[in-house]
């Protein structure tokens, strides 16, 4: 009871700390003080306070399962284990969305301490922009979907978390991602200021590059922790589905990809000052609608917790209030680039960034195109289509090879100009060779044959430059991690097409399958019961050529609130391959769905991924 | 007549022109051929022509009693409580896949009735129903 009221009023309070900000902040910009006032610091923490209680009294209703709160009534039960309880705070839409604004205000405080440096009205504009992005979202929370209400009469029981979310990696996921997409709105924010202020110059790239890259290590750990959930909690031993709901969160990353490659040109050269802008005010849209999307109900999905238009009309309108007040801004301040003085040549590091952009731009294209254009449809047409991996699988592929060659002999150029005739012959060699080798490599599988080389060479070539970088002794670290990280990536999961095997049965126990030289028995299956599930957990026994036995242990869970089945795969993790084994019922609790993979390289593409964000976490911490 | 420049610019702008114009051709061209249409069982009795290559979805109510479950296939029955069709598939089943519960099968048609499915859509939790599924079934009801 108290702790609603506590979260509640506190929540009212830091609203209300948003609108003075709005104001004093201008104030402060009229009256321009010297140095920043005090008092900005001390309202900012003020507020970054009163949401961190009210998020706090939040996690205590649902420790205590206070069901007088209709948000833990609605997703939280007394059996539920304590550490679920905790994260089932941000496993529904009223909590993820008090999360989402914890990480807003928390930045913003950050933003200001950390950059001290700063002109004193680019900081006081950054935190005015920022507060219209807070105060919208706290509207929003207070409006339409107020994690605070009450329920009369109080319920015996809560309604229970959806237990597929009842796991360890969707605990992190949330807040992680949510860093990444927060930390765009920080970049948004410091983009406008700087527009209005008319310093978008090198020093300002420097100072950003860090945010810019904070916000892309999240955002590249949030997705791996999403794919890894999905990997072995939905049960189809994919990792990727191109699914609406994983390409809002890819869409954003895209862009900021291409962002974090800008703004070195950016910094080095001065130059580019329009696209850096549009592409962080492109960034911090896709992260909003991405939001929309997934919380209007529009995209089913795990994530659409409740299908309440008001919520994605409300969404929509502040998305499209501040993508016009961005665009009218910076219709009014942007500043004539003088092109004149400062040349840009074809061959140069610039084009080789700015080739990047372009891919980027077209990959971001094709998942929009697939993730919107079935929305459109039914809204036109009400035609009801899906798009699925072939169409982005068809599209991206094939540009891979070109993106990867690019990737190895951009970085290489030099800055301004370099010319053609340090153009290597070894390299054009080195390229033939790793054609050949991944040609070897893949040469048993079936179709496509020549392209999936190209792909795979491509991708040695990329690896084999970034090694030869590293042994050299000017390089840049954090570049080179993440694009071995990449080649690396992009090889795995090649391999891992290529060579992954799957079989799927109905089986009884009991019995013995051979498949592909693989002896697979399904010895027994026994029952347990755990405080909120009960757990069937099957024993299955496979036996390779030579004779090296495999135990696997996959589960099948019965919770009692709500009830739900879910598989629990097994998997079996080496460096060289994955063992996936997972079991569906059927009729009755005789005969069982078996679906059974080996997945080669499976954990090189979490590795690849870890690598590539380190290059982010690297870069960071450089000089 | 014009500068070397002016030239360079206009060769390198309409460089990009039909850069952009392939990616949209290539985009739209391979929309049209990896669309899947949603389709309910009424509305294949009543399709024209039947093109067994196209990839479609049928959804609806699995009818009672009409599982059977074989060493590596499951045959059903998917109702929308007007018309029916029969549907094969091999490979992995989803937790909630039971009779009298709504589901969407993708895949492609054989004839009128017989439908062979390669994907079956797993669905969340219990009450969940595919919106597509309740439309399905609200039109016939």
């Amino acid at each position: 009871m108290t702790s609603t009221y506590l979260g509640y009023y506190s929540l009212i309070f830091g609203f209300i700390l948003s609108i003075i900000l709005l104001f004093y902040s201008i104030f402060c910009l009229k009256y321009n003080n010297k140095n920043i006032s005090q008092n900005i610091y001390s309202i900012l923490f003020l507020q970054f306070f009163t949401v961190v209680i009210s998020f706090i009294s939040l996690v205590y209703s649902f420790v205590v399962s206070d069901f007088s709160n209709e948000t833990v009534y609605n997703n939280s039960h007394t059996t539920k284990p304590l550490f679920y309880k905790i994260t089932g705070t941000w496993g529904n839409h009223e909590g993820s969305l008090l999360l989402w604004l914890l990480v807003l205000t928390l930045f913003i405080f950050l933003f200001i301490i950390f950059s001290k440096k700063q002109p004193t009205k680019y900081k006081l504009l950054s935190v005015f922009f920022q507060q219209i992005i807070i105060s919208g979202f706290f509207l929003f929370l207070l409006l339409t979907s107020n994690p605070f209400n009450f329920l009369f009469p109080v319920p015996n029981e809560g309604l229970g978390l959806n237990p597929i979310l009842q796991d360890p990696a969707l605990a992190i996921h949330p807040p992680i991602l949510y860093l990444g997409y927060v930390g765009s709105s920080i970049i948004f924010s410091a983009s406008l200021a700087s527009l209005v202020q008319n310093n978008i110059n090198s020093e300002w790239a420097k100072h950003i590059k860090k945010w810019i890259q904070t916000a892309w290590i999240f955002l590249t750990l949030g997705i791996l922790l999403g794919s890894i959930w999905a990997y072995y909690e939905l049960g189809w031993g994919g990792f990727w589905f191109w699914d609406p709901v994983e390409n809002v969160s890819l869409m954003p990353w895209l862009c900021l990809t291409a962002l974090l490659h800008t703004v070195k040109v950016l910094e080095k050269r001065d130059l580019l000052k329009s696209w850096t802008l549009i592409l962080s005010i492109a960034t911090f849209s896709l992260s909003m609608s991405g939001t929309f999307l997934v919380r209007s109900g529009i995209l089913n999905s795990v994530h659409t917790f409740a299908n309440d238009p008001e919520r994605g009309v409300f969404i929509l309108i502040f998305l499209f209030f501040l993508i016009i007040l961005s665009l009218l801004l910076f219709f009014i301040y942007q500043d004539k680039e003088d092109i004149s003085q400062k040349k840009f040549f074809i061959i140069s590091k610039e084009t080789s960034i700015l080739i990047n952009n372009w891919f980027m731009m077209y990959f971001l294209s094709v998942v929009l195109i697939g993730t919107t254009y079935p929305i459109f449809l039914e809204v036109l047409i009400n035609e009801k289509i899906s798009i699925g991996p072939p169409f982005f699988n068809k599209l991206i592929i094939p540009f891979l090879a070109f993106f990867l060659i690019f990737m190895a002999v951009g970085p290489k150029l030099s800055w301004i100009r370099d010319n053609y005739k340090k153009i290597k012959y070894s390299r054009i060699v080195l390229f033939c060779l790793c054609i050949l080798l991944s040609f070897y490599l893949i040469k048993n599988t079936s179709s496509e044959i020549l392209f999936t080389s190209i792909i795979g060479g491509a991708a040695l070539f990329l690896m084999f430059m970034t090694v030869n970088e590293f042994l050299q002794k000017n390089y840049n670290v954090s570049q080179i991690i993440s694009h071995f990280g990449f080649s690396l990536f992009v090889l795995s999961i090649l391999f891992n097409s290529l060579f992954s095997t799957e079989f799927s049965l109905n089986m009884k126990i009991g019995q013995e399958t051979t498949y592909k030289k693989e002896k697979i028995k399904f010895l027994n299956i026994k029952t347990y019961d755990n405080e909120n599930y009960k757990s069937l957990i099957a024993n299955f026994e496979i036996i390779d050529e030579k004779n090296n036995i495999i135990s696997l242990y996959p589960e099948i869970r019965i919770y009692n609130q709500p009830n739900i089945l879910t598989s629990e795969a097994d998997i079996i993790s080496t460096i060289f391959f994955d063992k996936f084994i997972v079991i569906n019922l059927l009729k009755g609790e005789k005969i069982f769905n078996v679906r059974y993979q080996t997945k080669p390289f499976m954990i090189w593409i979490w590795i690849s991924t870890c690598l590539i964000s380190i290059g982010g976490i690297l870069g960071i911490f450089k000089r | 007549m014009y500068g070397k420049k002016v030239k360079l610019r206009l060769l390198f702008l309409s460089f990009i022109f039909l850069i952009v114009c392939l990616s949209v051709f290539l985009i739209l061209k391979s929309l049209e051929e990896n669309v899947v249409y949603f389709i309910s069982p009424t509305e294949i009795k009543n399709l024209s022509e039947i093109d067994n290559k196209k990839r479609i979805r049928v959804g609806g109510m699995v009818k009672e009693e009409t599982i059977q479950l074989e060493q590596n296939k499951v045959t059903f029955v998917i109702t929308d409580f007007k018309n029916e069709i029969n549907v094969t598939y091999s490979g992995a089943i989803p937790n909630l896949f039971s009779e009298g519960k709504g589901v969407v099968a993708e895949g492609f048609l054989n004839d009128r009735s017989f439908f062979n499915a390669k994907k079956i859509l797993a669905k969340h939790d219990e009450n969940y129903m595919p919106p597509e599924v309740k439309e399905a079934l609200e039109k016939n009801k």
